[in-house]
């Protein structure tokens, strides 16, 4: 099975610092590597590839020059190939013509290596946070997608079966087979790399695809996005909540009471 | 403090911190209480190339020498000294057959060794004979292709765990210390079972056993370079392991005041945090001190050593001979007095720090709820084993006297 996983290089630490001016995450000196959430799905990847034998997974990126780094972790923990896609027409792409170029680059692949069967991406990313792009990608592509995956129970040649975390449940959805799925936190615990995998990972070539290679419809792309920012904003932060005193229920109450009385809610 | 490493050591001691802080922290105690052996943890390490840094890349190995151990030790320990010992028994096992064994000794057990798929024990201790080697009562007889081995060892760490013993015998009782050989003995071999089970004050994630030789029958091929070579083999060993050991005990130093300093300076008593107490303040600036001092005599005498032994290894790969007869004709120095003080300092180092550390910390300290305590435990056997730290200021002293008299000899002569 040909399986593709998509990564981003973002931000390693989870608590990213906002310029207040522009609403912006800054960037500037932060320490980079692979998108957690993505994390997950190269290890769900190896772990199909283990399952299932003569499978290969390549790793696209879109990104800066430095993203180069990102797929070389990738490598080092047993995939295949990595390909950044990296061009300077790229730039401000949005989630949807990110996944536009993404779709141009699995097409790709499948041409020069045979049909790609399976795509797996993270949910989201730690910095952006869209949530968008594995579904996008799957209607570029015109192939089912599944989101939120918290476990793949089944996979062969045809189809393969997950388990998709709702917030009323979990659905079992059976997706025939190419597809696009998105993972979440907690479907596996990723593997650590090994020494010699790194080693081999620093002297691995990493592709560089351009508009040269992909030949997007660059009205969807860069520049072209579809989406307009209108403002950003940091969230706004919330107060603290209060532990309601008192050793009996009754002491509870009583205070919950006197409390919203004073707030004049009762 | 930056100690120049390479990207490679480097990278060395990302992996391992990452192993540490992720899979070995969150475990530590369930295999301290149980005193199971960790072997979710040793395969983790495995697959990370942990055990091969250290070894030539002929036998699998990435090519590293005593610094790249050194540094695995190190920060294996600062989680848990128990667990990390793994790796220090394969080395200490693997050691002596780096040095004394032939290609094709190096080929076939440190192959297996550098993967961690076999773990590796050392066997000299007997119930008779601890500090003093030369009082082995193992005997190992001759008997046409094979040698007969009959004795009792004791106080094996990773014992039973492990498949592949570096054992050491007397080929000759007449000849006392002389007579003693190294063999290798791998486990299933029949007459070779395990006895007692100790239980430990520390490094209680790593097993202690009690090894018995009944007419256990090993191939000659098994001796490590000649008949009556035991003690030297020995003693050059604990040359190149005895900084495994000072690491291990930096590294359990080094994890105790991390801990201890989160804690004090979370910890309000009188108001402030007890950090902000000069008579705390003291402590922790020994504390750091001495490890610092400890590390950059550790490093330079890991250095000092790879820089000889490196070149002997490659010299006994390309002719073909044991990496002692490379180091012969090289004249490569003796390292005893160098090594021996690693150990000294940094386990000296590793029992007051945890001491301190546990008293900085106060009543919780004590409690094994915290993780303090067993760091303290765990420390204490680092100025026992490979030498206690009496017989390592011996050894200094002893060099130090030779040193002091070939020099005047030198002098004697130009004068």
């Amino acid at each position: 099975m040909n399986i593709v996983v998509c990564v981003k290089q973002t931000p390693a630490s989870a608590n990213l610092p906002i310029d207040l001016a522009t609403g912006r995450i800054k960037t500037e000196g932060l320490q980079l590597g692979v998108n957690p959430f993505d994390e997950y799905a190269i290890e769900e990847a190896l772990r199909l590839k283990e399952r299932l034998p003569g499978s290969s997974v390549s790793v696209l990126s879109f990104g800066a020059a430095a993203a180069e780094e990102a797929l070389r972790s990738a490598l080092a923990l047993g995939c295949d190939e990595g390909i950044l896609l990296y061009d300077p027409a790229f730039e401000q792409s949005d989630s949807l013509a990110t996944a536009h170029l993404l779709c141009a680059a699995v097409r790709k692949l499948s041409k020069a290596k045979g049909a790609v069967a399976l795509v797996l991406c993270g949910k989201q990313t730690n910095d952006g946070e869209s949530g968008q792009v594995g579904a996008a990608l799957g209607a570029w592509l015109d192939w089912p997608a599944a989101s939120c995956v918290k476990k793949i129970p089944q996979a062969d040649d045809s189809k393969i079966v997950v388990e998709r975390l709702m917030e009323d449940g979990v659905d079992t959805v059976e997706l025939p087979l190419p597809a696009v799925v998105s993972v979440i936190k907690g479907i596996n615990e990723p593997r650590l790399p090994s020494l010699k995998g790194k080693m081999a990972a620093k002297k691995a070539v990493v592709a560089r695809w351009g508009q040269a290679e992909l030949a997007a419809d660059v009205s969807q792309i860069g520049a072209s996005s579809a989406s307009v920012v209108v403002k950003t904003a940091p969230p706004e932060t919330r107060s603290a909540g209060m532990t309601v005193p008192g050793g009996s229920p009754e002491e509870k109450a009583a205070f919950l009471v006197q409390k919203l009385k004073e707030l004049k809610f009762i | 403090m930056d100690y120049g490493l390479t990207e490679q050591q480097r990278e060395i001691v990302e992996l391992a911190r990452q192993i540490a802080q992720k899979k070995i922290k969150p475990v530590r105690e369930h295999y301290d209480k149980t005193e199971e052996f960790p072997w979710p943890i040793v395969e983790e390490i495995a697959k990370a190339d942990l055990f091969a840094v250290y070894l030539p890349e002929e036998c699998g190995g990435l090519g590293g020498g005593t610094l790249e151990l050194a540094l695995v030790a190190e920060e294996l320990s600062k989680a848990c000294g128990g667990i990390a010992l793994s790796v220090a028994t394969s080395a200490l096992c693997a050691i002596p057959i780096l040095l004394y064994g032939t290609p094709q000794q190096r080929k076939r057990w440190l192959s297996e060794l550098a993967s961690g798929k076999r773990l590796g024990a050392f066997t000299i201790t007997e119930p008779g004979a601890g500090s003093d080697a030369t009082a082995t009562k193992a005997a190992a007889r001759l008997d046409g292709d094979h040698y007969v081995l009959n004795g009792i060892k004791n106080f094996c760490s990773t014992g039973s765990a492990a498949e592949l013993y570096t054992v050491f015998a007397s080929t000759n009782p007449n000849r006392g210390a002389r007579g003693i050989s190294a063999f290798v003995v791998e486990k299933g071999t029949p007459g070779f079972t395990f006895g007692k089970k100790e239980e430990k004050m520390g490094i209680r994630a790593n097993s202690t056993y009690e090894l018995v030789f009944e007419n256990c029958r090993i191939p000659k091929e098994n001796l490590l370079y000649k008949e009556g070579y035991g003690l030297f083999v020995a003693q050059d060993t604990f040359d190149c392991s005895r900084p495994g050991v000072a690491a291990q005990a930096l590294g359990i130093a080094q994890g105790a005041l991390d801990e201890t300093l989160a804690y004090i300076r979370m910890r309000k008593q009188f108001g402030q945090s007890i950090s902000s107490f000069q008579a705390i303040q003291h402590m922790m600036a020994d504390c750091a001190t001495s490890i610092e001092a400890g590390r950059a005599l550790l490093y330079s005498t890991c250095r000092a050593m790879d820089r000889e032994l490196k070149p002997a290894v490659d010299k006994a790969i390309q002719e073909g001979t044991t990496v002692f007869e490379a180091m012969e004709k090289l004249g490569s120095r003796r390292w005893t007095k160098e090594s021996g003080m690693c150990k000294v300092f940094c386990s000296d180092t590793a029992m007051r720090v945890t001491t301190d550390c546990v008293q900085m910390c106060g009543g919780i300290g004590y409690m094994r709820d915290f993780p303090v305590e067993k760091y303290m435990r765990d420390a204490k056997i680092t100025q026992i084993y490979e030498g206690t730290n009496q017989i390592q200021r011996n050894e200094i002293a002893m060099m130090m006297i030779k040193e002091a008299a070939s020099k005047s000899r030198k002098e004697l002569v130009s004068a």
